[in-house]
């Protein structure tokens, strides 16, 4: 049984539709990424998938639970089971690194606090930042905060963590480390792993299937290989980088004409 | 005609989103304000509420003992200047201290409030809403009304009425200060005056004021930073609207409190 099924979805924002009737599972223990360029929906469906927009119409099941209609303590429950890292981090500002890891535990388990110190320690030290727990996020570099992110979302021990553009913002060299990263915490805590990317070599990195998706809809869904050897001309576009017509020179001289032409007319 | 039509209606239903936006904010506060109490609540919620105590109150307090200071002197100066004439200087006394208990108290605190944590709440949560720290908050399974807004709600309950007992004491302090040089009223003598021309009923319609003043801006503030969309400019508009919008509805429910208090004869 999937572990994520997303049925039927659509999302609308002021009448245009966004995610235009999306179906798709995520099986337990798979690496599943969300491929597609900007303003395809993927950050959208990454919402969706965790409860924090409303949908059109259609389904999200999270372990079995539809969180587009459960009530509040359902949707909490699931998120309990869900880590989330935020393309921008999302650390709490006012707290310490150690203190963003530590929240969950503190808040959602009865342990003791010597346990929870060792927990977050742990957690840190599994992303590379043990040494570093006393300071704040805004003493930390971009690649360091991604990491301290990961570390908070695996607070609760999640049976499903999630990436939202994990290298976004990052040189070459940390954003595969952030790849093998990902790798190592996938083999080590067995979850399921949600990707939103447009980074075609960290996704064939770390995915075990690719959903890309195109203008709300997906494109394929499959494997990498399948993917890479997809005949589809949206895709191979994608992947082999080709510009759209917009950016070729006659076509924008076209547009550059149609604008002239409206800017007499309103003289 | 379509176009006004059209346009004083979507005015109007942009006030009532707002008016059902904050009276559902104010439900959810009331519901979580359990978590913020000492004892029988979260002790980090109630850290925070202590820690927002010291930012909203005692942090406030020279700042509105001096804008109290100087409307005492204010109100007596000008009321002596017509009273003298009449030769009821003693009314001074009368018209600064039940001025300052039932009204410019409570109202002067309110503006000093406003401007200093009003706009501090929208900044704060509106930030929190940019960097993805609220959403942060809510697939944590954390409830942003209960984190965030509940304990600023419980510490304004407690502080704005304490910040205007003090504004009263120091405004109708310096009333005594100005009967002194001008009549050379002992003090002693000019505080017994005031305790008969006071009232316990004034002091309750103060204080009843106060927290209804301290629940708008509270509400208003966090509003306006949970409705941040965009970027940091969306926070400065935030911070901006909730000053004025707080102050102009804290004057608004002045006139209503104050129109209950006249025609139920509690005055």
């Amino acid at each position: 049984m999937a572990i994520i099924s997303v049925r039927d979805l659509v999302v609308e924002y002021d009448g245009r539709r966004v995610l235009d009737g999306l179906n798709l599972d995520i099986e337990p223990g798979e690496t599943m990424v969300l491929l597609g360029g900007s303003g395809s929906g993927k950050s959208t469906l990454l919402r969706q998938m965790l409860g924090l927009e409303r949908a059109h119409s259609g389904s999200v099941f999270v372990k079995g639970i539809d969180i587009t209609c459960c009530s509040q303590a359902e949707l909490r429950r699931v998120r309990r089971s869900v880590g989330v890292a935020f393309q921008s981090a999302a650390l709490f500002n006012s707290y310490s690194i150690k203190d963003n890891v530590a929240l969950a535990l503190r808040e959602h388990t009865a342990l003791a606090p010597s346990i929870i110190d060792l927990m977050v320690w742990m957690k840190l030290a599994g992303v590379g930042l043990a040494e570093f727990g006393h300071l704040h996020p805004q003493e930390l570099s971009g690649g360091m905060k991604k990491r301290a992110a990961v570390a908070r979302a695996l607070a609760l021990d999640p049976e499903i963590l999630v990436f939202d553009e994990p290298s976004a913002g990052l040189d070459p060299i940390v954003a595969a480390e952030l790849d093998e990263m990902i790798l190592l915490l996938k083999r080590a805590y067995e979850m399921t792993v949600i990707v939103v990317t447009h980074e075609l070599p960290s996704a064939f990195r770390i995915a075990d299937r690719i959903a890309m998706l195109y203008k709300g809809s997906f494109l394929a869904v499959g494997t990498k290989d399948e993917i890479r050897n997809s005949q589809h001309p949206r895709i191979r576009q994608f992947l082999d980088r080709v510009p759209d017509k917009m950016a070729e020179a006659p076509a924008l001289a076209a547009s550059f004409e149609k604008y002239v032409r409206a800017q007499e007319v309103n003289l | 005609m379509a176009t006004l039509i059209e346009g004083v209606g979507k005015k109007t239903l942009n006030q009532l989103d707002y008016v059902g936006g904050l009276s559902i904010q104010l439900w959810a506060a009331l519901r979580a304000m359990g978590a913020s109490l000492p004892f029988v609540g979260n002790r980090y919620r109630w850290k925070t509420s202590v820690a927002q105590m010291l930012q909203i109150g005692v942090s406030a307090l020279p700042m509105v003992g001096l804008m109290a200071v100087c409307s005492g002197f204010i109100l007596a100066m000008q009321g002596a200047s017509e009273l003298r004439r009449l030769g009821a200087m003693h009314y001074v006394i009368d018209l600064v201290a039940v001025g300052f208990t039932r009204e410019l108290g409570p109202l002067l605190t309110a503006i000093a409030v406003s401007g200093r944590s009003g706009s501090a709440f929208a900044a704060e949560i509106g930030t929190m809403r940019v960097t993805e720290e609220i959403d942060a908050l809510r697939v944590m399974a954390f409830e942003p009304v209960e984190f965030v807004l509940a304990p600023k709600y419980l510490a304004a309950l407690i502080m704005v009425p304490c910040l205007s007992i003090a504004s009263n004491v120091c405004g109708i302090l310096a009333g005594g200060i100005f009967m002194f040089f001008s009549t050379h009223l002992g003090l002693s003598l000019y505080l017994r005056y005031v305790l008969t021309s006071i009232q316990l009923r004034d002091v309750i319609s103060g204080l009843i004021k106060s927290v209804a003043f301290a629940t708008i801006i509270v509400h208003v503030g966090c509003l306006e930073g949970f409705r941040v969309h965009g970027g940091p400019d969306a926070v400065g508009r935030s911070t901006t609207t909730a000053v004025v919008k707080s102050t102009f509805l804290v004057i608004v429910a002045d006139v209503v409190f104050t129109a209950i208090f006249y025609f139920t004869g509690t005055r």
